[in-house]
């Protein structure tokens, strides 16, 4: 299985990942081997097999009873952040 | 004569404790020498906390004049740099988190800090857990203590080459693919992955939810066994958590392996073993049987197919996961966004090193419109198959073995260029997550002045026999208690 360039920037775009003109050509290769290197599963029969997505079935998701259990700490949280003002994050204007 | 104390098992550390023949903050001051005196040779930390650690090894040494000491109070220890830990830089090996402060303690740190331990630092790392060389990580490759032109493996290269010089007693490591069992393999010290859901993953960043599980790295089973006691259990912020008992691992040890049934998986024999660490393997498979062990031939008619498995689910999941990482709430941000799309895309353009993007990129793909069944479900229903040869095979035997790594260490840089040759390091150890049972590495041998590792696998929950078969074999040998003589 072989990726183009336009595959790789559709990718990228889609992964909201900004490439370097240079690192497109490296992952053309790199994915390609990767996406080879997987066709192998074509090998396998797996008519009539359930998918796995999870390795200890038949434990069931667990629900927590519906209570406010967090205290409001977005004040330490926001330490983190890149850019707050008046305890809001901020980003370049979305609405004109 | 007594052996100096960075080369004591944790259990000789506990007893000196207690004794009062030296103190937590000696203990503690030793070992931070070592650790600031191997950075520049080994890079094997992002963060070494020596202030914090004295301050808690004071406390812990109140507690053990008090009498209030458990079993792990005043030990040191390290942490991968993927555990959050509040107040102190949690970075996950990448520029992404270079400054990221975490506000709280994954639970393994929680519960190591109750039980007493002393964190030392923050083991480096390959960057989000991906890798094989931990030469990925941001802040440099990690060097083997064996051999600093060697790698020590990966993800878990600094908590494994911590171990291995001795400038720590233990370390938490995670797996997701072989990040234990391997680096503890190329390092020559003892590696175990739990089963799936037995330790909290809570505060431990995501890679592949459905694959990651938290683990030690220690120089014998004995140590991790007495880790593991105090880091599993069940946890109500862990969606996947097990609520199980945990069992007495230290006093599982004593289980010995007379009458256990012991699966050799032909498959891991094949072309890409390395014949020396081949030789290495049947001495210690021999080892088991003069023990009271019985050998019997196994097949995992699929587990071939691991690695191609792997490579689906793990990229598809860590897309999804690492989708978090937007430059707005936390994290790296780009200079002067012009919009929300060009901060999105320069920030993690630039925050993330070339193989995360890369496995990012390959799960965004397998994941698209028109792909999904071809490669997703596929790769789901691969799984199903292997984690039933595993299934199947414990129908015969307690446990596998096998090799844990192909060849023991490579040289830095040998497989960079193509990022398959290195995927195909981790051929042995991926069965194992991919069916979620626990394994473990222990050190039997040398090739070439370099460890090698052999790997047990056992069922779901069996980490008391696979620790107790670890055990029994380092009663008999003394590979695991072998040091790089620099850092002896």
């Amino acid at each position: 299985m072989s990726v183009n360039r336009k595959d790789i920037e559709n990718i990228a775009h889609l992964a909201r990942l900004s490439l370097r003109e240079e690192e497109v050509a490296g992952y053309v290769e790199t994915l390609g081997n990767i996406l080879d290197m997987v066709g192998q599963l074509d090998r396998a029969e797996t008519g009539g097999i359930e998918p796995m997505a999870h390795p200890l079935a038949g434990l069931a998701q667990r629900l927590r009873a519906d209570e406010v259990t967090e205290a409001d700490r977005h004040g330490l949280y926001q330490q983190n952040a890149p850019r707050v003002e008046a305890g809001l994050y901020i980003v370049p204007r979305v609405i004109e | 004569m007594s052996a100096p104390l960075h080369a004591r098992g944790l259990a000789a550390l506990a007893a000196g404790l207690a004794k009062r023949e030296f103190s937590s903050v000696e203990l503690t001051r030793h070992l931070l020498g070592r650790l600031e005196a191997a950075q520049p040779q080994l890079n094997a930390m992002v963060s070494i906390t020596g202030e914090a650690a004295l301050a808690a090894a004071a406390r812990a040494d109140g507690a053990l004049a008090s009498g209030k000491a458990g079993p792990l109070t005043g030990l040191p220890i390290v942490h991968k740099d993927i555990f959050c830990t509040e107040g102190v830089r949690t970075t996950c090996g990448s520029r992404m988190l270079d400054s990221f402060v975490s506000p709280y303690d994954a639970t393994v740190v929680a519960n190591l800090k109750a039980a007493g331990t002393v964190m030392l630092g923050k083991a480096n790392m390959d960057e989000f857990a991906m890798g094989s060389s931990n030469e990925t990580s941001w802040f440099g490759p990690v060097k083997n203590p064996w051999n600093p032109a060697m790698v020590p493996g990966g993800s878990s290269g600094g908590s494994a080459a911590v171990v291995g010089a001795r400038l720590a007693p233990a370390a938490t490591a995670t797996d997701t693919g072989g990040s234990i069992r391997q680096p503890a393999a190329l390092t020559g010290v003892t590696g175990l992955k739990p089963t799936y859901g037995r330790v909290s993953r809570y505060g431990m960043i995501a890679f592949a939810s459905s694959l990651d599980q938290a683990g030690v790295i220690a120089p014998s089973a004995e140590d991790c066994a007495m880790l593991l006691g105090a880091m599993a259990g069940f946890d109500p912020r862990d969606s996947t958590s097990v609520d199980a008992p945990v069992p007495d691992y230290t006093a599982a040890l004593a289980t010995g392996v007379k009458g256990l049934r012991i699966g050799i998986v032909k498959e891991f024999f094949d072309k890409g073993l390395d014949a020396q660490n081949g030789e290495r393997l049947r001495a210690a498979f021999a080892e088991f049987e003069k023990l009271g062990a019985t050998l019997v031939d196994v097949s995992l008619p699929n587990v071939g197919l691991s690695v191609p498995t792997y490579y689906v689910v793990a990229p598809a999941e860590c897309s999804s996961n690492l989708a978090r990482f937007d430059g707005v709430r936390f994290g790296h941000r780009c200079e002067d966004p012009k919009d929300l799309l060009d901060l999105y895309k320069r920030s993690r353009g630039e925050g993330f090193g070339a193989e995360v993007k890369r496995r990012i990129m390959t799960g965004t793909y397998v994941l698209s419109a028109g792909y999904y069944d071809a490669y997703y479900l596929k790769a789901q229903r691969v799984r199903q198959l292997i984690s039933a040869d595993f299934s199947r095979a414990f129908e015969r035997v307690d446990v596998l073995m096998g090799p844990t790594s192909p060849t023991p260490a490579f040289e830095l840089g040998a497989k960079t260029a193509d990022p398959v040759t290195m995927y195909l390091n981790d051929i042995y150890t991926i069965g194992a997550n991919l069916a979620g049972v626990p394994a473990l590495s222990v050190p039997c041998g040398f090739v070439d002045d370099l460890p090698v590792g052999l790997q047990l696998i056992g069922p779901h929950f069996s980490e008391g026999k696979l620790l107790a078969a670890a055990h029994a074999f380092q009663q008999a040998t003394d590979w695991h208690t072998r040091i790089p003589k620099v850092w002896q």
